[in-house]
């Protein structure tokens, strides 16, 4: 399994890779946002823990499609499934490589990227929580979605349309978290019903990926 | 150990494509599947190795124990010969890449990327992985395809160690391995009658 993981890490960190994928949208949209709603740093502050979460959504969103649709093209899929691995164990390890190539450098940028949003003070702490909690989430959530369409050609549009409903309790509570951090109100309950959130479909969305991955393999 | 499969059906899809295919395998002995495009050669293989769980018949052996050789390479560009097999070694809990390394002539390959590699020396690559696995029962989909004669005799080899350890190979393939202990089976003469499905969930209305 360890074997596993430090191969998804080095193939995702060498050329061709997905690393810095996610992270280059984000960068770009928080570059753009303040441009695009032009000189209102009022408006901007107010906005911006709401659209650092979006954009930590679709971040994710971009590199969905890679998860198994490359090891499905050059057959590696096929032999993973018939090595000693179990595929649940396959399939958690997948999504711990995009959390970790994708969640975990959004997490960590979005503080000094925030700056960039006039994010208020107050909640920076609190969207950085949010995110710690909920790009878990939105890594299995979505390497649940990438399995099922892995036997399709260009699923890119499928796997959106498939996880975005289920991404929606994490931006809305995520996106709460960070907003009453900015209120200065407690935001500890948004952030509580979020970690639920991720560690059921960290408990539980693995089997799910697995047994979709079975389907698509016959 | 012993393959024995007895009326198996298998599938492709929603067609089924083979139907009561039986044989036995003795340990250390090879079965060669012959039969033309489109038979259903890696529709059997691909239930053999577990991926498509057969519609009747049984297998006498667990999926654990096969290890499985696809079409498809399966490997990643941006990794070197080494890094792959000591992949695939941790994989199959296997320390010591080095006698798949001999088996295949891989040793002065070892630092190259398999992007820069030739398709038979890939190809070699990707059987060498087989050595790794331990496994007692070999299941090869066309696995001479693009090696040379040189690297064809070095596959016969290999497989000849596996048989002689005890092993079992089921090979599809069109040439001629020079195997000592192999039987040939045309699995031409199982093919299914096109056959209506009655299951109304895999109706079309329903997927």
């Amino acid at each position: 399994m360890i074997a596993l993981l430090r191969r998804d890490l080095v193939l995702a960190i060498r050329a061709g890779g997905g690393f810095g994928l996610g992270l280059a949208f984000f960068l770009i949209l928080c570059i753009l946002v303040p441009f695009g709603v032009g000189p209102n740093p009022d408006l901007l502050a107010r906005i911006a823990p709401g659209i650092l979460w979006v954009g930590a959504l679709l971040a994710c969103l971009l590199s969905l499609d890679r998860i198994f649709q490359l090891d499905f093209e050059d057959g590696t899929l096929d032999l993973l499934a018939t090595s000693p691995l179990p595929l649940e164990g396959v399939a958690t390890i997948k999504s711990l490589a995009h959390w970790l190539t994708t969640g975990l450098p959004l997490t960590l940028g979005a503080a000094p990227l925030g700056q960039l949003m006039n994010i208020p003070q107050d909640a920076v702490f609190w969207l950085v929580c949010g995110l710690a909690l909920g790009t878990p989430a939105l890594s299995v959530i979505g390497t649940f979605g990438a399995a099922l369409t892995v036997g399709l050609k260009r699923g890119g549009l499928l796997i959106s349309l498939l996880v975005l409903p289920l991404y929606m309790p994490t931006l809305l509570f995520g996106a709460d978290a960070a907003r009453r951090g900015a209120e200065g109100l407690d935001a500890t309950t948004p952030l509580l019903l979020m970690a639920g959130i991720s560690a059921g479909c960290v408990a539980l969305l693995p089997f799910a990926t697995s047994a979709a991955l079975r389907m698509n393999l016959r | 150990m012993d393959v024995k499969i007895e009326n198996v059906s298998c599938s492709r899809g929603d067609r089924t494509v083979l139907s009561n295919v039986s044989f036995h395998v003795k340990s250390g002995r090879a079965l060669i599947l012959r039969g033309a495009n489109g038979a259903g050669k890696t529709t059997l293989l691909r239930c053999l190795a577990g991926l498509t769980p057969p519609i009747t018949g049984a297998l006498s052996f667990s999926p654990d124990d096969v290890a499985y050789s696809a079409h498809a390479d399966g490997l990643k560009s941006q990794m070197s010969v080494a890094e792959t097999l000591e992949f695939w070694g941790k994989v199959y809990g296997a320390a010591d890449i080095m006698p798949a390394v001999g088996a295949f002539d891989l040793k002065s390959l070892l630092d190259r990327k398999t992007q820069f590699l030739s398709a038979g020396q890939k190809r070699r690559l990707s059987l060498a992985r087989m050595v790794l696995t331990r496994r007692a029962i070999w299941v090869m989909d066309e696995p001479t395809v693009s090696l040379d004669a040189h690297a064809v005799s070095q596959f016969a080899r290999a497989v000849e160690t596996h048989l002689s350890a005890g092993g079992t190979a089921i090979i599809a393939t069109h040439i001629e391995l020079g195997l000592h202990n192999a039987a040939v089976l045309d699995i031409g003469t199982f093919q299914a009658e096109e056959t209506v499905e009655t299951d109304p969930f895999l109706d079309e209305a329903f997927l």
